[in-house]
Parts: structure tokens; C-alpha cells; sequence
């Protein structure tokens, strides 16, 4: 299973910044290995955020993005005590979802 | 010199900003890589290292399921905060200088029942090395903004420190390089790539009070034994095993030399 | 450079006189004797290190160039010339007198840092590894600092033609230093390309031709 993400929401005149580290290999699928074998590509494709349950962002994502990506992003209106929620899915099919409140 | 013009200009008021706009237009390559170092500390993946390290220091694992919290890394067992920049230090349960690597295996082995010298074998980045990447970040992390004080009240401490000299100016390999062949005088550069000057204490944050540090290049979380080794690697040594005497002794010699400095573990570097 | 380095050893002289009174007074302590701090870590080494692909414990076995020059001290003076004169004569002359070869093949090796290391395949060739510590063309920027500069370094030494009897000096000097290093400074931090079989006879000769050849962007820009 993958690991946790690392989210921070911090509030701030009206919004909230979004800080999310995730935790992913994003193997690009154009290296290879010792032995001269193409490592098969691995990487998120999809990303999307919500506010309180209300989706507030969605992305497309591919190979260029750099190992353990972060994230940062501002939610208007958001205020404390607001839960965002992150999701990832990537080209396997594996999917995590990690939620923090708006400090 | 400089200072004295420095003094001399603002002694003349208007001439002031001038002489400040003339040093920042002197930023170099330097400048140019702590301000992209700069711009990734804010997303530092390292964190994510931290979180794992935390965890498997409260899981209960290995033969004897149990978990670290018990474990002495010079404090007392299970004192975390604040052991990382007194470290290596002596231990008397094992006899020996450990650096935190060296320690955490000892700790594994009688705590949990792990084979230590397996791990110690194990390839970089895999299996317990894997997890031991997480256990530095964490423990370090919980020393981030102290100053290194490296206790050299034991005998073997002190003779530590000694032979880690000795074995930082030792030549060898088809190359004759030695670790003083790049980090023994200041303002040198292999490359673009600065060079502090482990021989004496490098300032706040530079060299021995940078690791553990994120690699962007690798995406992976280097601990001291894996710097060592990757400089042991380009000196076109032999393989210096993980927590060998020999490394233990280098950072004795490098961490006594830092005294003073803030640790900024883990850092993240290009 | 001598009169720095015989200041240095005298006030090095100094600060051991010193130390040896501290030990004194205080009834020296407990660190062992010098000798015995050399031999464990000699011991250290000995017991730390393993082989890993190519990189065999035989390079931890250090000859006397290594050995001397182990320490913040440098060795006296009676070993630099020993060591010196020992390097000088295992340099290897090109055999046919041809000392130049091509300095585009010499900027390539210039450029090219791999080799050697327990991570590089047995039989694959070494790199010069020279802009990792020297500046040589104008256009590489990217360059060290550890040595000195090389630019424009057969033309601030005079040599518009190389094969010209005036030249044979810096010629001879030039082969000789990056064949081995110590042959004239016993503890260079340059290492012995040829000798150590770092680099070969060929690859020598291309990188003659970028410091030397007057066409080579180094004394050409």
C-alpha cells in the first residue's frame, strides 16, 4: 500500500494554502535498469482535492512530474477547521486519499 | 580591505547603496543553487522520510516484536530530542564510538532481534536499509535548529577523533585521493559544485550539519554512511563497510570539528 | 610557495613544542602515543574496508608518495626528493617521440569524469577527469578550482610550435606531469594518470593536444 501523504492547510486572509507532499516512485517509463531492461512506467495520472467534500481541484498528471512530488495550491473561502481531502490514482490502478483540517 | 572601503563609502552616505547594489550583482553559481535549495525547502520530501521514521520507531517489529522505544541513543532510552548533534559518541553497552546509523543497528539487533550485520550488508535503499533511511530522517529532524556538540570527555572519543584525522588525509587508491584532496582549503570547487572545508567547522547548515539530506537527484534519503560511501565510491576506494570503525571515526573527526554549528538534517540537496 | 611552507612547518614546530608541555602537565593523560594513533588507524583501515567490483582491497595499500603524504604535515625534505625522483624515472616517454594527438579526442577526455570506481564495468575506459578541478577552454564553464587554471596554457608558456626544439622543454614537462604528477611535486593532489594506468599512451597524447596545440580552443580563444 502507498504511503501517506503529508498535507498542510494553512489559513490565511480568507483562503487556505494547500502544501501536499506525496509519497510515489513517478517512474517515467523511459529509463532502464542495470541490466538494459525498460523499467516499466509508474507514475499518478490523476490528482484531485476537495473542501469539506466539495471538489476544488483536478489534475492531469504524467511522467514529467519529479519523484515524491509536492503540491501547493490555494482554496478561496477555505477557513479553519475546513477539511481538505487529496487523492491520487496512478497507472496501476493504486489510489490513496489523506484528508487534513484547515489550521 | 574590503571592509575598510565598505566603511568609507557609507561615511559618504550617497555612495552606500551603490557599493551594496555592486555586491548583490555579485551573486554567483553558489547563490544561484542556495536559492534553488532555497525554493525546494518549502516541499522538501525528506518530510515524508520523517513521517516513515517516526512510525517505525513506535512499531513493534523483528523476532522479539518489539518496538525502538526503548532504545539509547545517548540520552537515556528512548530520549530522542537532541541526540543526533552529540553524536558519535561512546556507549558503554557495546564498548564502541557509534555514529546514529551504528547506534540504531545495535538497537535493532538487541532490542528486536534483528540481524544487524545483515542489515549492515543490505544494499542502499532496500529492504532495512529502506526503513533505517526513515529512523535518521525522523531522528535527526528532532535536533533540526540545534548545535553540534560532540562530547570528547572519553578516552575513546578523544582517539576517535585522533585516527579520524589521520584517516582523513589518508592517500590511497589509482587516484591518491584522500578526503583532505578536496575538503582541506577554502573556496574550492570540483566542478560547480562547492567544496567546504571539513578540516575545520564549515559554518551553520554546510557539510557535516547537512546530512542526512533528500536527494533530488536519486529521490532518496542519504544518512551519513551513505554520503561517506558515495565519496569513498569517487575516491576510487574499496567499499568502506556500513558503520565500518572507519566511518565512525570520519565523523567523529568532521562532527568535533562542526562544534558550534546548527544542524539543518535532513536538508535537501540537488 | 617555500617560504609559506617553511613558515608553516616552523610555527607547526611550535604548536608541538607546546603540545608537549600541556601533556606534560598534565600528567598525559590518555590518548596513546602518535605512533600508535598511525598503527590503529592503519588497523582501521585495514578492517573497514571490503572489495567491490573493481575496486580491490590492493588500493588501500599505499606506496611511498601515498604514504608521505598522509598528514597535514608535508614530508621532509630529503623524502620529497626521494619520492620525486623515484616518480620521474617510471615516466613513460611516448615511444615513437610523437607527444601530441588529436585535442578534439583530448577535450572529450577532459570532459569525461567516469572510471574507476566499484561502479564502472571492468575494461571500460577512464575519463581525464581535468575540468572537475581545472579551468581549460573558454567555453566550458563549468570547471573546478582544486588545481589551476590551464587556459591559454601552451600560449602563455610560448609555444607556437610544439614540435620546435624551443618548445622540447614544457613539451617533455607537460607529458611527464600528467604521466605522473609526483614526478614534480611529491604530494600533488593530481593523480598519476599514466602511471596508474588511468589513463593510456594515446590518451595521453590527446590530452597534450588540447593544452598544447595552438589550434586547441584552450590557446586558440
Amino acid at each position: 500500500m502507498a504511503d501517506p501523504m503529508r498535507i498542510r492547510a494553512q489559513a490565511q486572509g480568507g483562503n487556505a494554502v494547500v502544501r501536499v507532499l506525496m509519497s510515489h516512485e513517478m517512474e517515467t517509463g523511459q529509463r532502464k535498469d542495470a541490466a538494459g531492461k525498460t523499467i516499466p512506467a509508474w507514475h499518478i495520472t490523476e490528482v484531485n482535492a476537495a473542501l469539506n467534500g466539495k471538489p476544488v481541484l483536478s489534475a492531469q498528471w504524467g511522467p514529467a512530474i519529479s519523484k515524491n512530488p509536492f503540491l501547493q495550491f490555494t482554496v478561496k473561502g477555505a477557513k479553519a477547521g475546513d477539511k481538505i481531502s487529496v487523492t491520487w490514482v496512478d497507472n496501476k490502478g493504486d489510489k490513496r486519499t489523506d484528508e487534513a483540517t484547515v489550521a | 580591505m574590503l571592509m575598510n572601503k565598505f566603511a568609507i563609502a557609507c561615511a559618504l552616505g550617497s555612495l552606500c547603496t551603490l557599493q551594496v547594489q555592486a555586491q548583490q550583482s555579485s551573486s554567483s553559481s553558489a547563490d544561484a543553487i542556495a536559492q534553488y535549495r532555497a525554493m525546494l525547502a518549502d516541499g522538501n520530501p525528506a518530510e515524508l522520510f520523517e513521517a516513515k521514521g517516526e512510525e517505525l520507531w513506535k512499531t513493534r517489529r523483528g523476532p522479539k516484536n518489539a518496538s525502538l522505544e526503548r532504545c539509547d541513543l545517548g540520552k537515556g532510552p528512548g530520549v530522542v530530542k537532541g541526540v543526533f548533534v552529540e553524536l558519535p559518541r561512546y556507549f558503554a553497552d557495546t564498548g564502541r564510538v557509534q555514529d546514529l546509523e551504528s547506534r540504531l543497528l545495535s538497537c535493532m539487533e538487541t532490542l528486536q532481534g534483528l540481524d544487524a550485520k545483515q542489515i549492515a550488508a543490505t544494499a542502499f535503499g532496500r529492504d532495512e536499509q529502506k526503513n533505517l533511511e526513515g529512523l535518521v530522517a525522523w531522528i535527526s529532524a528532532e535536533s533540526r535548529g540545534l548545535k553540534f556538540n560532540l562530547p570528547q570527555s572519553h578516552p575513546q572519543e578523544q582517539k576517535m577523533y585522533a585516527v579520524g584525522k589521520r584517516l582523513f588525509f589518508f592517500r590511497g587508491g589509482p587516484y591518491d585521493f584522500a578526503c583532505a584532496s578536496c575538503h582541506s582549503e577554502e573556496g574550492k570547487r570540483i566542478r560547480l559544485q562547492d567544496l567546504p572545508n571539513l578540516t575545520k567547522n564549515p559554518g551553520d547548515g554546510v557539510g557535516f550539519a547537512a546530512w542526512p539530506a533528500y536527494r533530488v537527484s536519486s529521490g532518496e534519503l542519504w544518512g551519513m554512511q551513505r554520503r561517506l560511501n558515495d565519496c569513498f565510491r569517487q575516491q576510487r576506494f574499496p567499499f568502506p563497510g556500513y558503520a565500518s570503525d572507519v566511518t565512525v571515526a570520519l565523523a567523529t573527526y568532521m562532527g568535533v570539528n562542526s562544534k558550534g554549528s546548527v544542524s539543518i538534517a535532513p536538508s535537501i540537496k540537488r | 610557495m617555500t617560504t609559506k611552507q617553511s613558515f608553516n612547518r616552523k610555527s607547526l614546530a611550535l604548536i608541538g613544542g607546546f603540545g608537549t608541555l600541556a601533556a606534560v602537565l598534565v600528567g598525559c593523560a590518555s590518548l596513546p602515543s602518535d605512533a600508535e594513533l598511525d598503527a590503529e588507524a592503519r588497523a582501521m583501515v585495514r578492517a573497514s574496508f571490503r572489495e567491490q567490483g573493481i575496486a580491490k582491497l590492493d588500493r588501500i595499500e599505499q606506496d611511498l608518495a601515498q604514504q608521505a603524504c598522509s598528514s597535514e604535515q608535508q614530508p621532509d625534505e630529503a623524502t620529497t626528493k626521494r619520492i620525486e625522483s623515484e616518480q620521474l624515472a617510471t615516466v613513460k616517454w611516448p615511444a615513437n617521440g610523437q607527444y601530441l594527438g588529436d585535442w578534439r579526442e583530448g577535450e572529450k577526455l577532459a570532459q569525461n569524469g567516469r572510471g574507476m570506481t566499484w561502479t564502472d564495468a571492468a575494461g571500460s575506459p577512464s575519463g581525464g577527469n581535468c575540468y572537475n578541478c581545472h579551468q581549460i577552454s573558454k567555453a566550458e564553464i563549468s570547471f573546478g578550482t582544486i588545481g589551476p587554471s590551464l587556459y591559454q596554457y601552451g600560449k602563455l608558456r610560448g609555444v607556437s610550435n610544439p614540435a620546435a626544439p624551443e618548445s622540447a622543454a614544457i613539451v617533455q614537462y607537460t607529458w611527464g606531469k600528467i604521466w605522473n604528477a609526483k614526478a614534480y611535486n611529491a604530494c600533488s593532489g593530481m593523480p598519476r594518470f599514466g602511471h596508474a594506468g588511468v589513463l593510456n599512451e594515446a590518451q595521453v597524447r590527446d590530452i597534450m593536444a588540447l593544452l598544447l596545440d595552438p589550434k586547441s580552443p584552450v590557446n586558440a580563444q
